[in-house]
């Protein structure tokens, strides 16, 4: 039975989180409601040639998963997997836009062909000319836990060594309209947007690309062990605590043996309540950290929250920016992550240092 | 052999039929269900055939006993119906009394009904309800309230390879028993969205498809829902289930070699043939009908056919056909319901017609069965091929 | 026929989004597809969805695209043959 390593993490996010230790250059901006993209320059990563055709959520993909590859030092995979919430939305809504503003008439394929939601798997996967196991998980909140849930039952069953592993969301300007007109995204009129004990509804939008390279072998590069993920579709706040512990107890650990906790908080009142019940109980002794203020919110923003989970623990410290509270620790050796959107796609997952 | 994943229950939805009886029906009397589009308003209506499913939107809302505020698109719809008919169809009356998992595919998710109001959200307050009905797990999460579902719900979406994926990823947690039961397959609804790009690469024939024929033109579209319920020998046993048949072997690979076209020697589709029977334990021998992806496009079926020929030897294909005559492809949801084709073909001892077909290939001998045939069938080999190159194969046996 | 094939040099470059190539760059009658400018079957689909709108020439068969768009004089001469517009 394999046990799976996060050997190499790439990201691309609204912070500059690439040719950077880790959050140095992070910046607190609360007078956005969306965050803009930090853009690598995608020229050092793809040829013009090829990218072209390519929206941000492929080219961000890209980049990402060069980075994780590069700092793993693995060029071939078992198996490639993603996640993406909304998939590429840009090619989807410029398609779409044409059939309506066309009739139906003069429409060219590329932005169709771009936008099935496992454009960014298959790119990847041409340009590596990788033949293995590709599959890609559209399941909202919980479309990178999938993608990552598949990977270790594969390592986990011997199944595969290596396996490169993302989430990818993008934003656009369409997108954002609406989800302003549905209450997602926080009023405009607010003016600015703290995310921590926010009092309004709605939450802090952004997009990017966060990639994994597991293997079942430790490396130079290891940041953490997967202990365990689970998923849930839905849960009440006060059904929470009791599934944690039961998730904890499944790998004979306890509340107590959690050394710090990565919440998604994203600032939306409503459903933020999932994780004060635990955070003002049976966590508030705990280290608390906190990241969709850096990152944004979109459907894998759970990834970015991996990524800082994984570095918590290989720095062995929470950088004050993350920092959701005062409680410290100084051996911080295994990290419980919880995020859910909109009161569903609830995920739990344990890493550790190894 | 390994003993493959007991498959206890099913429910489908598509052109030929609302229920796994009715689509029986159709395919022994071979009536193909496809014809102009009436379901959805578009300019192309005239050169293009499709295989819709007979329903409007209002009656599949009636049907789930909708409340008239809801904000289901069809697809939504189409999958929680089949979804709820294979759940009854297992015998399952409490379907949280075990571990019990949810896994659906789409490609379209709820744009089919996202695209008709893109632009009236702004003016037209009472369509904002379906904004976030758009994307794929809206779908699933729908599906799953319908059938009462507490637990893993997930969507995979990866083209017309989906369901074979979704029904992949089920049995492989029900082998390593992280769940006891799983709902598995995949649903897509008609689309102006789809409509319009399929045209767009010029794939799609303005006549009936005709796979596997030298003259074939392109294929036609469909739209369908269709659930398997895969159990857990333990349940079987507990529950005293009756086992329908079961998933033996799976394989998804990639083919690395062009965004929407297959390469020539079919690679993906080989690989993926490869590790199914891997896992199954089967020999190519041992395969008694194949049905096959046969979209009927010239690119497909030469591809599947080369991949078909280099598994199984020019001499020795057995009787293969493909069922998109019947209900057009069916996008995310054709693995599904094709699964479900390979289940009947299985308990019925019946290799089902490939319709509309008239002349062989030039460039090989692959010459599919054109007339229903009877014969004990105890292994189907199911291929569905998607974009980005996604391969997927699934076998299911009797035993 | 100097003008339509400057005229197609640009709408190639705008409608591919080729935005490292300059007209220049593309001689009359260098091969568009393969090895010249390295385009592949989904621009032909492109490309024909041009011919149609600005030109009003309408393929039906993806396969008569391979000799028009050999190069820009090959193009050229064909719109020049069978331009409704």
């Amino acid at each position: 039975m394999g046990k799976t390593y996060i050997n190499g993490i790439g990201c691309v996010s609204a912070q500059k989180t690439f040719d950077t230790v880790f959050l140095e250059e992070a910046f607190l901006n609360e007078s956005l409601n969306v965050l803009p993209l930090e853009n690598p320059t995608y020229k050092d990563y793809i040829s013009p040639i090829a990218a072209r055709r390519m929206s941000k959520a492929v080219k961000n993909g890209i980049v990402a998963s060069t980075l994780a590859m590069k700092e793993a030092n693995v060029e071939t995979f078992d198996a490639i997997i993603t996640g993406t919430g909304m998939g590429c939305i840009e090619d989807s809504d410029k398609f779409l836009k044409a059939i309506i503003d066309n009739n139906e008439e003069f429409l060219t394929p590329t932005s169709f062909i771009q936008s099935t939601h496992n454009t960014v798997g298959a790119q990847i996967a041409l340009g590596m000319s990788c033949k293995a196991y590709n599959f890609t998980y559209v399941n909202a909140a919980v479309s990178f836990e999938s993608a990552v849930f598949d990977a270790k039952m594969q390592i986990d069953a011997d199944e595969a060594e290596t396996i490169l592993v993302g989430g990818i969301d993008e934003m656009t300007d369409y997108t954002q309209r609406l989800f302003k007109l549905a209450g997602f995204i926080k009023k405009d009129e607010e003016g600015s947007f703290p995310i921590l004990n926010s009092q309004t509804t709605g939450t802090v939008f952004s997009e990017g690309a966060t990639f994994l390279v597991l293997e079942n072998e430790k490396s130079a590069s290891t940041y953490a062990e997967i202990i365990d993920l689970e998923m849930v579709n839905s849960l009440e706040v006060l059904e929470v605590e009791s599934k944690i512990c039961d998730f904890l107890k499944q790998n004979n650990l306890e509340i107590s043996d959690v050394d710090a906790v990565v919440l998604g908080i994203n600032g939306d009142v409503e459903f933020d309540s999932y994780y004060k019940s635990i955070s003002e109980n049976a966590f508030k002794n705990t280290p608390q950290v906190y990241y969709k203020h850096l990152s944004g919110e979109y459907n894998t923003a759970s990834a970015f929250g991996l990524f800082v989970g994984s570095k918590i623990i290989k720095i062995q410290q929470i950088p004050d920016i993350l920092k959701a509270n005062d409680v410290t620790k100084s051996d911080i050796k295994t990290v419980l992550l919880y995020n859910q959107y909109r009161g569903i796609d609830h995920s739990f997952t344990l890493i550790a240092k190894c | 052999m390994n003993k493959g994943v007991a498959i206890t229950g099913m429910g489908i939805i598509s052109a030929i039929g609302n229920s796994v009886d009715e689509t029986f029906d159709a395919l022994v009397m071979g009536e193909k269900a496809i014809t102009t589009v009436s379901n959805i308003p578009t300019v192309h209506a005239a050169v293009m055939k499709v295989g819709e499913i007979k329903k409007t939107n209002e009656q599949l809302a009636s049907e789930l006993g909708l409340s008239p505020d809801n904000n289901f698109s069809r697809t939504a719809m189409i999958g929680a119906l089949a979804a709820k008919q294979a759940v009854q169809n297992a015998g399952i009356s409490s379907i949280n009394a075990y571990r019990t998992g949810l896994i659906s595919a789409t490609s379209v998710g709820g744009m089919d009904t996202t695209e008709k109001h893109y632009y009236n959200y702004f003016d037209q307050p009472e369509l904002i309800k379906y904004i976030s009905a758009h994307d794929g797990g809206d779908v699933a999460q729908k599906i799953a309230e319908e059938i009462g579902l507490k637990g893993f719900v997930t969507t995979i979406s990866t083209a017309c390879s989906s369901a074979a994926n979704a029904i992949m990823l089920g049995a492989r947690m029900i082998k390593s028993g992280k769940l006891d039961r799983v709902v598995v397959g995949g649903t897509d609804a008609l689309a102006k969205f789809t409509i319009n790009g399929f045209k767009t690469l010029m794939i799609l024939s303005d006549t009936y498809n005709t796979p596997f024929d030298n003259d074939r033109k392109g294929l036609n579209l469909g739209e369908a829902a269709a659930f398997l319920v895969l159990e857990s020998d333990e349940i079987v046993a507990k529950e005293n289930k009756k086992v329908l048949a079961r998933v033996s072997g799976y394989g998804n690979a990639n083919d690395a070699f062009h965004q929407t076209a297959s390469s020539e020697n079919g690679e993906g589709a080989f690989l993926a043939m490869e590790k199914a029977f891997e896992i199954s334990g089967l020999k190519p021998s041992d395969i008694d009908y194949i049905n096959v992806h046969g979209t009927a496009t010239p690119n497909n079926d030469l591809s599947e056919g080369r991949a078909v020929i280099r598994i199984f030897g020019e001499e020795n294909v057995p009787d293969f056909s493909s069922t998109k005559p019947f209900t057009g492809h069916t996008l995310a949801a054709a693995a599904a319901i094709e699964a479900v084709f390979s289940v009947l073909a299985i308990q019925n001892g019946i290799v089902f017609p490939n319709l509309n077909f008239k002349t062989p290939m030039a460039e090989f001998k692959m010459i599919p069965q054109t007339a229903i045939k009877y014969k004990n069938i105890d292994h189907v080999l199911s291929n569905s091929f998607g974009f980005g190159g996604n391969c997927s194969t699934l076998i299911f046996s009797k035993h | 026929m100097e003008a339509l094939k400057q005229e197609l040099k640009e709408k190639i470059i705008a409608v591919l989004n080729l935005e490292d190539i300059a007209v220049a760059d593309i001689n009359d009658n260098d091969p568009l597809f393969g090895d010249g400018l390295g385009l592949d079957s989904i621009d032909a689909l492109e490309l024909i969805v041009l011919l149609d709108k600005d030109y009003g020439i309408k393929l039906v068969d993806p396969k008569e695209g391979k000799n028009i768009f050999q190069s820009i004089d090959t193009m050229s001469a064909y719109i020049t043959a069978n331009r409704t517009k």
